[in-house]
């Protein structure tokens, strides 16, 4: 028997075998991390993968921690599917968490029927607000938007700061964080006694429009021929420009709900540590997810699982939950590479020469 | 005499294979000291592939090399080059800011040091040497064609090789160009140069070659010397039948009505600078134009304004006595134009699916309000397939389709529409003659139909074959235009190469 | 205010000018080979992170072994690490030819998780952030006034702007490899035609602008702070790519970016002491503002390299 490969689309099956081998080969490659503090990295993988998944109120607080990343993973995942490099999201969703805290402030007194969807409509507007300037650079000076978006992350992160050092301090504690917004601005919770909140089920509302938006509109049709070759799109008579200034607000904006999401769902004060990162791990969901919302939504849960299993990991095993970021990150290289499989068709053939015609 | 000299390169039981595609099958070839030998097929025979392999761009799946009796195993350029086989690449292999030294030196220099001046002596001296005239500071981007070509053959033969292969070098020159190139290649198989000349242009290979090699779909089917065959052997040697590239074309009777109307037109090319420069072109209906020019003198420029993603900065445009001077690319199409463009390749969207390709310049018709009527897609696509006899699936993906059917998926996209006028630009590059002749004889039809048709090539012979009209364009101004049955290819040369004839 | 116009002002403001621009001069440049070899490499910010704590963790262990040059040996292991993961980045890009966005934020992200997962497992959780003693400023002009505390300066401060700038002129402009790595970034099938290897020039580049950057982002914990933070290099690498884009790939206009950027980050800081009533953290913003801007400015210029983020195949 040997191994034979050819340069042909692989089959299904074999394609569906991606995403597992992925995460076996990631696991493999991390084990030294973990024996390098002296501890078992089976058991890691345990608690990374099957411990969340244990107990009814773990399995929650996967779901808690995957609903940024869904919001962010669609937001990423729809920029890139149009051609537009925004890797803005962390800034987007910082000014989203400002705005909504603003208006939060603003509500005591008002029901929740007026101020939950002032807070959604603020943030995705102030999402959108942060994403026009690169947006427009791309557009009018063909600047590329890879550096403008990253450094407009730095802006908002010490606008944060300075608001939060400043006006919003609390005046009580003196921490750098803003008072508490209104209750009735607070997302109601979907199960008693949890964290999981209204927030969990915009994010699959996004995932479900984004699925939408792509495969059932002629506006996903027209936004993936920008994204995958845009001088056709161009020729096809395509408004290439009207197009991306779209996906790029709209992401934006899906980034900025993300942001007012932590807060009216999780955190109801603006903190300077609203996202750990949840902007940047976007782009390892959205490429884990190949861009589009099924697997968008698979993979945002799978990291899920797994910021839950780190913290776990931690404690347990006194293994840095910083495991979880280099997981993370090797996960998205690794499938990176694996994606290429699937331009291979691979099969065991018989070693005994074919007969020939 | 020419069988006597002694082999310089012999190939034996050459196999390669692309994926399902056999592009060479047991194919021997031998080239002979001081001789020019052609490497004869259409498109897609083979021919490209069997010089890479002996470039060592590709490694062959069977068989052997000798060079000079002695068996080499050549697995990149640089072995080839070792062995004294240089070639010259259709598409050139040219850093284009760069300098020609540059590019010339460019591998062949040891140490880290690099002595421009040095470099440039050395230049000038094999410019001189090999009688191939060239500035050796000038760079690449502000070069002609024909001159970036000299700078290839120059770059092989400055690596001291005695094997040059020329990848159907007389495609992108002018007549005279070619002539010229032709005085080059005779000097140099005196100076003991072996050729490998790749085309599938018959009437060079017999004013030009001392021995022909035919290829048919990867496999030789004649070995032969030049004076002991003719043209129609050749070609039907070369495509399997014996008719060939006569497409008979009816005389044009259309009403003398103006279809398509360029008046004084004026745009920019990507930097900013003047492409076209005050074009006036008359297309009446039921005919076909020609436009002839080297590639580089605004056609691609000219053909993006008609397609609508070029803005005009000057002059006007009218489609049947209606302005339609900077329409976008939705209203020119609304207006009765029909686009086929210069590279299909780069014009459709791969990633997508064949029915999508089809729908995407009309999403409106196949979808309400903005939701997309699948069902009508897929059937609109199945309609296409079966009248165009297109070989593909509506869900294939249309990156996987051969170039034939990929342009008929192109023809089939825009003649769906009954345009009133067609702008076409280079349709038939790279098509094998089966699809060549299904693309000709779709414009004539168009062509008998009424439509009024710009046919816009590089192609002089596809020109003088196809159009009732001809024009010549040269550094964005029309040189002149007449009509077909009185143009000879060598007045059309001098043309293209901007002489101006009193 | 009145401050601001006297000589002690400017002269404080041109040696901090010189200080803040060497780390990016380090990584411009780095960027300024890859990306003349048509690779753009994102992992810039990640590689400096890197590099940043690798320099530190490694002089901190040999301080503490008691060795003499545990400078050195902080900065040689910074560069080694910038190497392997401009390697690893040649890996993707390169053999496997995926996409440069996607790969290069992927070695940010994970010489980010490495660094942080390394601070933890060699200093563990203190209350006290572990430091040393840095590279010292080495005086040109002792005791002379302005030019004294002007060249008052980190050696590798000096080495960034009297070696490395001409150096990677010369490299880039008057050596074969330097004409091998620009035509390889404009059209790689000359280079390949011509006979060399495209791969291995790629590689090669790849591991020197890794092994800058890292030096780019070890400067700032071995010389300018003797201690590793996180937000130790704080945008910088992506400061690196506009200034790149802005130098239009010549090594002298990346140093005068990054003096452009070391004058604005070192006037803010001036700016923060001199009673304005603003938060100091929009001051902070300032210098990543100019920065866009200055981009905005240079973008009718820019012509990116011809075979810029695309991977090269034969067939």
């Amino acid at each position: 028997m040997k191994i034979q490969v050819e340069k042909l689309p692989a089959p299904l099956w074999q394609r569906s075998l991606i995403p597992v081998v992925s995460v076996i080969i990631t696991f493999l490659l991390t084990s030294g991390f973990v024996l390098a503090v002296g501890a078992n990295p089976v058991e890691a993988a345990y608690y990374f993968l099957l411990d969340p998944l244990s107990n009814p109120v773990r399995l929650i607080e996967v779901l808690v921690k995957a609903t940024p990343l869904l919001m962010t993973g669609a937001a990423v995942a729809f920029a890139f599917a149009g051609g537009y490099w925004n890797i803005g999201v962390e800034g987007q969703l910082y000014m989203g968490a400002t705005a909504a805290t603003a208006i939060g402030l603003q509500m005591h007194g008002y029901p929740a029927w007026i101020a939950l969807p002032l807070m959604v409509v603020s943030g995705f507007l102030a999402g959108m607000a942060w994403a026009v300037l690169p947006a427009i650079m791309k557009v009018r000076l063909k600047i590329d938007e890879v550096v403008t978006t990253l450094l407009l992350n730095y802006v908002a992160i010490y606008i944060v700061s300075a608001i939060l050092n400043g006006p919003w301090r609390d005046p009580i504690s003196q921490w750098p964080q803003s008072p508490e917004i209104a209750a009735s601005a607070i997302f109601p919770r979907l199960i008693p006694r949890s964290r999981l909140h209204l927030g969990f089920i915009l994010a699959l509302l996004i995932i479900a429009l984004l699925w939408f938006v792509l495969s059932r509109t002629a506006f996903g049709l027209k936004m993936r021929a920008v994204g995958f070759n845009q001088d056709a799109a161009h020729f096809s008579g395509i408004h290439v420009n009207r197009v991306i200034m779209t996906v790029a607000l709209i992401s934006g904006g899906i980034g900025g709900l993300a942001g007012a999401s932590e807060v009216a769902g999780i955190h109801f004060h603006l903190i300077d540590a609203i996202s750990p990162g949840y902007g940047y791990t976007g782009i390892i969901i959205a490429t884990l997810g190949s861009l589009n919302a099924f697997g968008v939504a698979a993979a945002a849960l799978f990291i899920g699982l797994i910021d839950t299993g780190s913290q776990t990991v931690s404690r347990a095993l006194g293994v840095p939950a910083y495991l979880g970021d280099v997981l993370q990150a090797t996960l998205l290289l690794v499938t990176l590479a694996m994606l290429l499989l699937q331009r291979y068709r691979i099969s065991l053939r018989r070693n005994s020469s074919p007969q020939t015609e | 005499m020419l069988s006597k000299s002694k082999p310089e390169v012999a190939m034996h039981g050459i196999s390669k294979r692309f994926g399902l595609v056999l592009a060479n099958d047991q194919v021997n070839f031998t080239l002979r000291k001081g001789e020019i030998h052609a490497l004869l097929g259409e498109n897609g025979a083979g021919k490209t592939t069997l010089m890479r392999i002996l470039y060592g761009l590709y490694q062959a799946d069977e068989g052997e090399i000798e060079v000079q009796d002695q068996p080499v195993a050549i697995s990149s350029p640089r072995d080839a080059i070792r062995h004294g086989i240089g070639m010259v690449s259709q598409h050139f292999a040219l850093a284009a800011p760069l300098t020609v030294t540059e590019n010339i030196i460019l591998g062949t220099t040891s140490g880290l040091n690099l002595n421009m001046d040095h470099a440039e002596r050395s230049v000038q001296a094999a410019s001189t040497r090999y009688g191939i005239q060239i500035d050796p500071n000038a760079a690449i981007r502000d070069l002609s064609v024909g001159q970036r070509q000299r700078v290839e053959i120059l770059k092989a033969l400055y690596r001291n090789v005695t094997v040059l292969v020329l990848d159907e070098p007389t495609a992108v020159l002018t007549p005279q160009e070619v002539e010229h190139l032709f005085i080059s290649l005779v000097g140099l198989k005196e100076q003991g140069f072996s050729v490998v000349f790749i085309s599938h242009k018959l009437h060079e290979v017999m004013a030009i070659t001392d021995h022909v090699t035919v290829l048919r779909q990867g496999r030789v089917v004649g070995e032969l010397p030049t004076q002991d065959t003719s043209p129609n052997d050749l070609a039907r040697m070369m495509v399997g039948r014996s008719t060939f590239g006569v497409t008979g074309k009816p005389e044009g009777s259309g009403p003398q009505t103006e279809g398509l109307v360029l008046d004084r037109v004026t745009a920019l090319d990507n930097k900013g600078l003047p492409a076209l420069k005050g074009v006036s072109l008359n297309v009446r209906a039921g005919e076909i134009l020609g436009l002839a020019g080297v590639s580089g003198n605004g056609q691609t420029e000219l053909a993006e304004v008609l397609a609508g993603t070029r803005p005009v900065t000057q002059g006007s445009l009218k489609v049947f006595e209606q302005d339609v001077t900077g329409l976008d690319a939705q209203s020119m199409m609304a207006a009765g134009v029909g686009r086929i463009p210069e590279d299909s390749r780069a014009n459709i969207i791969g990633q997508m699916t064949v029915a999508q390709n089809m729908v995407i310049e009309r999403l409106n018709q196949f979808s309400r309000r903005g939701y997309l009527d699948r069902r009508a897609i897929r059937g609109y696509a199945q309609d296409l397939i079966e009248e165009y006899q297109i070989k593909a699936s509506p869900e294939d993906h249309i990156r996987t389709l051969s170039g034939g059917n990929l342009q008929k998926v192109v023809l089939a996209r825009v003649l769906a529409q009954r345009p009133r006028v067609l702008m076409v630009a280079q349709p038939t590059r790279g098509l094998d003659v089966a699809a060549t002749e299904y693309v000709h004889g779709k414009l004539l039809e168009q062509r008998s139909e009424g439509a009024a048709i710009l046919l816009i090539s590089e192609d002089l012979d596809e020109i003088m074959q196809l159009s009732d009209t001809i024009a010549v364009i040269y550094e964005g101004s029309i040189m002149a235009v007449m009509p077909a049955s009185s143009a000879t290819p060598e007045e059309l040369g001098l043309l293209m190469a901007g002489v101006q004839q009193t | 205010m009145q401050d601001a116009l006297t000589a002690t002002f400017f002269v404080g403001l041109i040696t901090a000018t010189f200080r803040v621009a060497t780390p990016l001069i380090y990584a411009a440049i780095g960027e300024v080979f890859t990306e003349r070899a048509g690779i753009l490499n994102l992992g810039i910010e990640g590689i400096m992170f890197l590099g940043a704590f690798v320099g530190f963790a490694a002089a901190y262990t040999a301080d503490q072994a008691g060795m003499t040059g545990y400078l050195w040996i902080g900065l040689l292991s910074a560069i080694l690490a910038g190497i392997l993961m401009g390697l690893l980045m040649a890996f993707f890009s390169v053999t496997l030819g995926v996409n440069q966005h996607v790969s290069g934020l992927g070695i940010t992200l994970l010489c980010t998780g490495l660094s942080l997962f390394g601070f933890r497992l060699v200093f563990g959780e203190r209350a006290v952030l572990p430091s040393i003693d840095p590279f010292p400023q080495i005086s040109l002009f002792e005791g002379m006034p302005v030019l004294g505390d002007i060249f008052s300066q980190y050696m590798l401060t000096y080495i960034a702007f009297l070696v490395l700038v001409p150096l990677s002129w010369w490299l880039l402009f008057r050596s074969s490899l330097g004409l091998n790595i620009r035509a390889v970034g404009e059209n790689p099938e000359a280079v390949d035609a011509a006979g060399l290897n495209v791969y291995r020039i790629r590689y090669l580049v790849l591991a020197l602008g890794g092994g800058l950057m890292a030096i780019g982002g070890a400067f700032l914990s071995l010389a300018q702070l003797g201690a590793f933070t996180p937000g130790i290099i704080a945008g910088r690498g992506w400061v690196c790519i506009a200034l790149v884009i802005f130098a239009r790939w010549q090594p002298v206009r990346a140093m005068l970016g990054a003096l452009l950027f070391g004058g604005v980050f070192a006037l803010q800081l001036r700016l923060q002491t001199m009673g304005f009533k603003l938060p100091f953290e929009l001051f902070l913003a300032l210098p990543y503002l100019v920065t866009i801007a200055a981009l905005a400015l240079a973008s009718r210029h820019v012509s990116y390299p011809g075979a810029y983020l695309k991977p090269y195949r034969r067939e």
